[in-house]
């Protein structure tokens, strides 16, 4: 298994010279237009927020995988991690808001200690809906979380899980050795206490990104075409498959720099801008926090270290749905990434 | 002007070609994006004909085009090369088929 490019001290493990590598070249030179060039005609620059109805948690770096597109630069060597108090914090103000929506990351997000309590006080809380964004190997590497799923099942838990393609070559290409088949058993040990059978009420929802420099297909016929190899191949259901495109940061970053591939996918996001996912983009309806505490626009802002505007109070203590109501969303070329085509979000396409 | 024949870049610059015609360039293009549509055959099965067919006439600019295409569509590494096989197939059989042309010939000219 490979490192996280910080254990390997890459230069690129380095948020600011990320930042500076969206921020400068092909964009600098003006040979693409700047993500606020393409906002700014349609009347969407400053990109301001509507209510906030997702909570979107990032508990912590650590992951039993190394993908090679991760965005979050995870792996087993990154020991970030959401402490029991930030997480109160949280709660705090799932109790006190109308924000319906708590959204666990990471990394692995089982694999916080706290992750367990977190869900059930979220419950408590009276949250409506609580969404764990599991990578499915998790439930099998370790037989302290073998019972996740009926964990899940008790705890009214929808699941999210990344497969990136319905066979083993490109998922384990992009996932790690091994990864397709562990994930098929996780998959059917879902299947079989109800998760994703018609009428069980316990929704399981798969991830699709694609395995490359390129942009995913339609949402509908990818669905289309998961739900029927599965089906077929491993009796395996789903409820829906949401298209994710991959964000040029981080480690997909590394990838398309790499391979010279960098300009060319830069260039094919920005000519497939599309004004009507500008409208559906998840920034506007999301807040993510950090391990720390620290609250962005969106998880792919965390990992550049784009923290929300000053203004609206930047760290979980300082909550002001007031505030950050009236914020404006920080944006930099990656955005590009979420408005090219059909759109993308953590739900999927959105246009 | 370039001493080289293909630039990848041109592949960009195809809607250029309206700048010396545009009305036929247009009508090229609307009928473009219809057929691509989805209709009797899906647009991946479209797309995989057309990746066929780029092999076919060997036109680079059509093969980057619908590699990328049907791998946006979610066409397997395997399903590309079968297609690409067709094409080699169809180029084959039309060589040797005219074998039988050959034949025909050569005995009609033989004793």
């Amino acid at each position: 298994m490979s490192k996280s490019l910080l254990a390997q001290h890459h230069d690129l493990a380095d948020k600011t010279t990320q930042v500076k590598i969206l921020s400068n070249g092909i964009f600098g030179e003006g040979k693409l237009p700047t993500f606020k060039k393409k906002l700014e005609p349609i009347g969407e620059f400053p990109l301001k927020p509507d209510t906030i109805e997702i909570f979107q948690v990032n508990v912590g770096y650590m992951c039993n995988q190394v993908c090679k597109h991760c965005h979050v630069d995870a792996g087993p060597d990154r020991k970030e991690i959401m402490t029991r108090e930030t997480m109160e914090y949280c709660l705090e103000v799932l109790r006190k808001t109308d924000i319906h929506t708590l959204d666990l990351t990471g990394g692995a997000p089982e694999m916080n200690p706290d992750f367990r309590w977190f869900v059930e006080e979220a419950n408590k809380a009276g949250v409506k809906e609580i969404i764990v964004r599991s990578n499915l190997t998790i439930i099998l590497a370790n037989p302290k979380y073998h019972d996740l799923p009926e964990f899940f099942k008790e705890n009214n838990v929808r699941v999210v899980s990344s497969l990136p393609f319905y066979q083993p070559d490109k998922t384990d290409r992009q996932r790690g050795e091994g990864v397709f088949d562990k994930s098929i058993k996780a998959l059917k040990m879902l299947n079989a206490i109800g998760y994703g059978r018609p009428d069980s009420g316990l929704i399981l929802d798969l991830v699709y990104n694609p395995s490359g420099a390129f942009l995913p297909g339609d949402q509908a016929e990818l669905e289309r075409d998961f739900k029927k190899e599965l089906k077929n191949n491993f009796d395996i259901e789903f409820n829906s498959l949401f298209t994710i495109t991959n964000i040029p940061i981080s480690r997909f970053l590394e990838f398309l720099i790499r391979t010279e591939n960098y300009e060319d996918y830069m260039e094919k996001l920005v000519s497939a801008f599309n004004p009507a996912a500008v409208k559906g983009v998840m920034c506007r309806n999301t807040i993510s926090i950090d391990y720390d505490g620290y609250m962005y626009d969106c998880d792919f802002n965390q990992m550049l270290d784009m923290k929300v505007e000053k203004s609206a109070g930047q760290h979980i203590k300082d909550f002001d749905l007031e505030k950050l109501s009236k914020r404006n969303i920080a944006i930099n070329q990656h955005c590009f990434g979420c408005t090219a085509g059909a759109g993308s979000s953590c739900q999927g396409a959105v246009a | 002007m370039d001493k080289t024949y293909y630039d990848p870049a041109d592949l960009k610059k195809f809607g250029n070609i309206a700048d010396f015609e545009p009305d036929l360039a247009k009508k090229f293009f609307d009928y473009y994006g219809d057929v691509f549509k989805e209709g009797g055959l899906t647009a991946r099965e479209k797309s995989l004909i057309a990746l066929a067919v780029s092999h076919a006439i060997q036109c680079p600019y059509c093969i980057d085009a619908y590699t990328s295409d049907t791998l946006e569509k979610g066409v397997t590494e395997k399903q590309m090369m079968e297609a690409v096989h067709v094409a080699a197939a169809i180029r084959g059989g039309a060589s040797l088929v005219h074998g039988v042309q050959m034949m025909n010939k050569a005995k009609k000219l033989s004793m």
